[in-house]
């Protein structure tokens, strides 16, 4: 808890939750991830190697600096390990789509243009096999 | 503060806390220390998930991975894995029983897909020892929200449009209790918390308190100023020390934030709360018997009127609501009446918690939509009956409530609809029976219940449900009579017609509902001296096969009641009348011909020949 | 006012009347067992608990206790359908299948409300037979606990505790063994009990009674080499009539002597005797003490507090221990007279004490336990022997077969039997000031009183005060009865509030005419009432009416005692205070 000289009135408690909300929003947000961007970062081996940990702190970081709601995981290894670093970006209600390759200035234009506008961008790897349902 | 990419949320409910989860927690913590992982997962300590079937549960955020059954051992493989190498520990994953597979997240669990919760929304989400959490998850907005923008009445009248109801057991209107106490003049007024939760079986209230307490003490607050009272007292059994703790702690910081305390808000509105220790009789879930306990009285009720909304607490106006029914308070603020109205049935608003037991594979705590029927809480949230056994009734309502059986699976659950089954809402167990549960058996468990509960103010319940007790043992020891019957029905009307309180206007429901349901039973055991479900003790009977005897006279021997005849290499013969049923015979015959019957009349001819 | 019908009369009552009192306005008497009022002290028991009372009230889910159902507008009342009678059958059954069966030997059979019900429901089978709930007995020196019997009516806990305020018994345990007793189920001796028993004055059944020393008196009066000599106190004249049938009221003083005379006690003397007595002592420290006051000695304490209620002293040494020295040092009349009987009286007859048996009737069950008092005995032996009861007395008279109503008016003897009407009326609240008015204002003023009635020192309120005109010197003076009230002017005394310079208390409601071992009243308080006037009458007829002009204590001072207050007077006739402590001490073996 930290410390507060007291709330006096609402817009103190309302100042309050937004100081604090950062503490839980991965907990909000994971009530309901299908209405939000999910970034999903490998991180095994190849990926780290990759400087897939860099990438991850970037998206987290300029998500919540640009105001989009997101959840950014991390997650194994997609197989792809000659394109490390690969992200997988969904879309409320599209497809998932994985990009590879990705650096922190890629990470930059695939914020930009494909999660804030839809736009597709360089890098996308064709997803080549299928997986069970989980 | 930093981004912290996952959240592991360990249950420190009472359930999980006592298969350890705290120990899962500490090593879960030790494991991210030494990983140098603190800036990036955050461990919290929650309330109850209601899973408690499978605890200890840590549910990992954000993709809601469920883990079940964890152990202290387990927690280096979770950061190990999941954390650090994002790959799901699949063993502590949650089997699903029907398909045998693993289910990823909670999202997929058939455990939570039909629930709705309102009452736990906090639950098994934050950490109910930080302020901060809840806060965040917008505690204390309604309180707010009402006293600086709207007046006390206006207050009153949303909670009277949004059709909540008393969740502690009768359903009365909760806006209208809170009129009939505002509108009663006094220079003091109390709003009582009865935290006193005392069905068997039942903890939802308990869970509430430990998962996030700051709803409680909102609510409190909120009709504090409804009905014009600056004082809130929680009255809670002594048995809880965990929810006590976290409620000392909630009540600590939301003082040192001045939620509580005075002008909160900037306001005239002043409320502070204080806790009173029950020492865990049931009969003081009555309203008037809790305000004797907590005025240093015995447990015991008053006769009403009058209310306590007239004179309650020290002879003040007193409110008295159910943890369950103030936990939905600042919701219903927040989202407005008739976002709340809008759910359940047409005279049973919102949702209810049950606390789901006995025979069903995932026992625990849920909150489900007024109007749900009972089969999907059985089948679809509950998973089933245990081991695929026939489902043969559910008892809701507790020592108060009575069965429903299969007729009423498919009846929407709210007030009304139970009551008309012969049961009642109550405050929120259910349990489930299945085809080996003995009905009788039932209904004597909960008449012993009552005896040991009762205050003993009034004849009819002291003395009555003794009674009713001692022909119910009577019945299941085989010594019941067609009189029994009669009696059990005469009796079990007039202490409905004539006890002084709830307890005893309700107490032979288990008996009647059971006798409407299942007379069956009640004539087999009275008249065939047979239980059909093979639970009653004295009503099964130790049978020698003759096929199978050789005559060795080891049971003859074993006997210690010489109750089995026989000479050397001819067939032994247990007589029915002698037999204490201990069953030296049986573990001592290496022949097995000796059989556990729960059938008089075919264990007595197999005997007649021989 | 509020509109019903019950039973089809229909009725207007005021607003919050119970059901059961509505009932009576129209003649309809519905069956109670727990309810209990004394309506003109404002002392009620209603707890719902026996749930005898109930009826239907149409459109209520469930049957309605009466007793503390409130009346509303428009309610349609049956209280004798067949769902009500079998309901009250079936609630009496239940409370009869937990209470044992020995009625033809009980103390109270013939007077037990239990049994006039069953009596009254035609009951002749429990059909709900099952395991009975049994507790220790518990045997006091005044009062027997046999809660075997006891229905859990609460009478006695109202008694204890709201009248009395003395906190020795209440419910304890749960469910089918509640029962009412001391805390922790100590023994009442042990417990802060006064031995007032109002419990017992109210208890329905023959859970709680008063121990019976009648066979005691009996082997007294059958041992040739003792001399037994009985007093009766001034209450009990007035109320030993009811017992047999007589109108409440009825004073039958000399009956009484004549039916003890004939049961065979050597002399027949008079408790109003050693009240004049008290009267002498207590009402010279009165002046003693009225006087160093005011003179401005700082170290008298006043208010000064009558002593002649065992009760009263037991309850202030439990529960006043720092006040102590505030009540007057006189013994109670009953012991006055024991140390008198066994000490002038006994040198008078040439019998020595040890062979000389003092047995007192008293209204009181506290009595028992004060002769036993360690303080009231000579090497071991008691001024006063045996005390019983009105009640016992009465037994006593029926058991010997002496057909009381036809018998004469007897005289009580001499010297001990001669008392003044100031004696008399010890028996009623406000009597004993009344009494030491009649004398101290003599005494103080030197002047002969007109009117001995003092009329504002009457009545049946709980507290009183009224200011006495001594000649110019205004005496306040408090008077309470119930040891409630009595308690409401001790903390005034304790928190240096008190305006008055003397007190007067008695432990039961309306005085020793409303004593623990008075006949039954049910709850009548027109018998109190009656008894009171009795009692006033009596002390009318009388031609002596002040203490200090009876020719019998003026001779015994001359003979015996000298002046009042001196030091042989001291010896004899004053006693001191014990303080009693709290303090829980649990015997748990019978």
């Amino acid at each position: 808890m930290e410390h507060t000289t007291g709330i006096k009135t609402l817009d103190d408690l309302k100042r309050k939750q937004e100081e604090v909300r950062a503490r839980i929003s991965l907990r909000d947000k994971a009530e309901n991830p299908e209405s939000l961007v999910q970034v999903k970062v490998a991180m095994a081996t190849c990926g780290i190697a990759s400087g897939a940990k860099e990438v991850m702190e970037f998206f987290a970081l300029e998500l919540d600096k640009r105001g989009i709601d997101a959840v950014v995981t991390q997650t194994g290894c997609m197989g792809y390990c000659f394109a490390e670093p690969t992200v997988e970006i969904t879309l409320p209600g599209r497809e998932p789509m994985v990009f590879g390759y990705v650096n922190p200035k890629k990470a930059d234009e695939i914020i930009e243009r494909y999660i804030k506008n839809g736009e597709l961008v360089d890098g996308i790897i064709p997803q080549n096999y299928n997986t069970i349902e989980s | 503060m930093s981004q912290y990419k996952m959240h592991l949320l360990v249950c420190a409910g009472t359930g999980c806390h006592s298969s350890q989860s705290d120990l899962v927690y500490e090593m879960l913590r030790d494991e991210v220390d030494r990983k140098r992982l603190e800036e990036e997962v955050q461990i919290i300590r929650t309330g109850c998930f209601g899973f408690c079937e499978k605890g200890p549960i840590v549910k990992v955020l954000p993709d809601n991975t469920f883990y079940t059954l964890v152990k202290p051992s387990d927690a280096r493989e979770i950061i190990d894995e999941h954390v650090i190498k994002g790959r799901r520990v699949e063993r502590l994953l949650y089997l699903d029983p029907e398909t045998e597979e693993h289910v990823l997240d909670s999202k997929h669990m058939g455990f939570y897909k039909k629930q709705l919760r309102i009452a736990l929304r906090n639950c098994g989400t934050i950490d109910p020892e930080n302020i901060d959490e809840s806060i965040a998850r917008n505690a204390y907005q309604a309180l707010g929200k009402a006293i600086t923008e709207m007046s006390p009445q206006e207050t009153i009248d949303l909670i009277k449009r949004s059709g909540l109801r008393g969740r502690g057991g009768a359903g009365f209107p909760t806006g209208l209790k809170w009129e009939i106490a505002s509108r009663n003049q006094a220079n003091q007024k109390y709003v009582v918390c009865n935290a006193d939760e005392g069905d068997p079986g039942a903890f939802m209230d308990r869970s509430i308190l430990e998962g996030d307490p700051h709803s409680v003490l909102e609510a409190m607050a909120i009709c504090g100023y409804c009905i014009g009272a600056t004082k809130g007292l929680i009255y809670i059994r002594a048995e809880y020390p965990l929810a006590i703790r976290r409620l000392k702690v909630a009540i600590a910081q939301a003082r040192e934030y001045g939620l509580l305390g005075e002008q909160i808000f900037g306001t005239s509105f002043s409320f502070d709360i204080s806790l009173k220790y029950g020492a865990g009789a049931f009969v003081c879930g009555e309203e008037t018997a809790l305000i004797h306990s907590m005025e240093g009285k015995r447990g015991e009720p008053a006769n009403k009127p009058p209310f306590p909304a007239q004179s309650g607490y020290l002879g003040k106006p007193t409110n008295v609501n159910n943890v369950e029914t103030l936990a939905n308070i600042p919701v219903i603020i927040m989202k407005g009446a008739e976002w709340f109205s809008a759910i359940g049935t047409e005279k049973s608003k919102g949702t209810k918690v049950f606390a789901l037991a006995g025979k069903i594979n995932n026992v625990g705590l849920i909150e489900v939509p007024m109007g749900i029927t009972l089969r999907e809480i059985i089948y679809e949230i509950g998973g089933g009956i245990k081991h695929n056994k026939k489902f043969k009734a559910v008892q809701t309502g507790g020592p108060s409530g009575g069965c429903l059986t299969e007729k009423h699976l498919d009846t929407p659950i709210d007030y009304e609809s139970l009551t008309a089954a012969g049961s009642m809402m109550g405050s929120g167990g259910m349990i489930v029976l299945d085809e080996d549960d003995c009905m009788v058996s039932v209904a004597k468990f909960y008449l012993d219940f009552i005896v040991g509960e009762s205050c003993g103010r009034c004849a009819p319940c002291r003395i009555g449900n003794k009674r009713l007790y001692e022909t119910l043992e009577r019945i299941c020891d085989g010594k019941g009579t067609a009189e029994d019957l009669e009696k059990l029905n005469n009796l079990s009307n007039v202490i409905k017609d004539t006890s002084l309180c709830g307890l005893g206007q309700t107490s032979p429901n288990p008996v009647l509902s059971t006798l409407n349901n299942f007379y069956e039973e009640y004539k087999e055991h009275v008249f065939d001296k047979k239980c059909r479900s093979g639970k009653c003790q004295n009503l099964l009977y130790y049978v020698i096969d003759d096929e199978d005897c050789v005559g060795c006279m080891a049971c003859v021997r074993v006997c210690p009641v010489n109750a089995i005849t026989g000479a050397k290499k001819q067939t032994h013969y247990i007589h029915q009348d002698k037999c204490i049923k201990c069953g030296a015979c049986m573990e001592k015959c290496q022949f097995d011909a000796i059989s556990l019957l729960n059938d008089y009349p075919r264990a007595a001819s197999t005997q007649v020949h021989a | 006012m509020i509109r019903l019908t019950i039973d089809k009369k229909t009725i207007e009552v005021e607003p919050g009347t119970t059901i059961l009192k509505a009932a009576r306005k129209v003649g309809v008497e519905i069956p109670t067992l727990c309810h209990f009022e004394l309506c003109d002290m404002g002392i009620e028991n209603k707890p719902g608990g026996c749930r005898i009372c109930v009826v239907e009230v149409e459109g209520r889910r469930n049957l309605a206790p009466s007793c503390i159902t409130e009346v509303q507008e428009g309610m349609v009342i049956n209280t004798h359908n067949i769902r009500v009678l079998n309901a009250r059958t079936t609630v009496l059954k239940l409370i009869i299948s937990d209470h044992p069966f020995d009625c033809l030997v009980c103390a109270k059979s013939g007077d037990c409300e239990l049994q006039d019900l069953a009596r009254q429901f035609g009951i002749r089978t429990v059909p709900y037979g099952g395991e009975q709930s049994h507790y220790r007995k518990d045997t006091s020196p005044s009062i027997i606990r046999d809660v075997d019997k006891c229905i859990m009516c609460r009478r006695c806990e109202m008694m204890c505790n709201e009248v009395q305020t003395v906190g020795a018994l209440s419910a304890v345990n749960r469910g089918f063994m509640s029962v009412v007793a001391p805390a922790f189920e100590m023994n009442l001796e042990d417990s802060p009990c006064t031995y007032c028993g109002q419990c017992v004055s109210v208890c329905p059944t023959g859970a709680l009674t008063e121990v019976d020393h009648t066979n005691d008196i009996i082997r007294a009066l059958s041992d040739p080499k003792k001399t037994v000599v009985v007093q009766t106190a001034p209450a009990v004249r007035a109320a030993l009539g009811e017992e047999f049938g007589l109108e409440p009221g009825t004073v039958v003083t000399g009956r009484m002597v004549s039916a003890l005379r004939e049961l065979g006690f050597d002399h027949v003397f008079d408790t109003d005797f050693s009240a004049d007595l008290t009267i002498m002592e207590e009402g010279t420290e009165l002046l003693q003490r009225l006087r160093g006051h005011l003179a401005g000695d700082p170290s008298v304490r006043l208010p000064i507090l009558t002593s002649c209620c065992p009760g009263w002293v037991n309850f202030f040494e439990h529960n006043f221990p720092e006040l102590l020295d505030v009540p007057s040092t006189a013994k109670s009349p009953q012991q006055m007279f024991g140390a008198i009987a066994k000490s002038w009286f006994a040198d008078k007859i040439g019998v020595n004490r040890k062979d000389l048996v003092v047995v007192s009737i008293m209204p009181c069950l506290a009595k028992k336990y004060e002769c036993q008092r360690d303080e009231f005995s000579v090497d071991g032996n008691p001024d006063v022997d045996f005390s019983i009861s009105t009640r016992e007395l009465a037994a006593f008279i029926k058991q010997a077969n002496i057909d009381f109503l036809n018998l004469p008016e007897g005289d009580f003897d001499d010297p001990l039997g001669e008392s003044s009407g100031a004696g008399v009326i010890f028996g009623n609240t406000g009597g004993v000031i009344e009494a030491a008015c009649r004398t101290a204002y003599e005494l103080h003023t030197g002047k002969t009183l007109e009117k001995v009635e003092f009329e504002a020192l009457r009545g049946m309120e709980g507290i009183r005060s009224a200011t006495v005109d001594f000649d110019g010197l205004p005496l306040h003076i408090g008077i309470a009865h119930g040891l409630g009230n009595a308690r409401k002017l001790l903390d005034e005394v304790r928190e240096g509030r008190s305006q008055y310079h003397a007190i007067e208390i008695m432990a039961c409601p309306g005085g020793c005419i409303g004593g623990g071992g008075q006949p039954f009243h049910h709850g009548n308080s027109e018998i109190l009432a009656r008894r009171a006037a009795a009692i006033y009458s009596e002390d009318e007829r009388k031609t002596i009416r002040k203490s200090h002009e009876n020719p019998s204590i003026i001779r015994l001072y001359r003979e015996f005692l000298g002046e009042p207050g001196s030091h042989k007077a001291h010896s004899l006739l004053h006693t001191e205070y014990f303080p009693k402590s709290n303090e829980v001490t649990i015997n748990m073996q019978s």
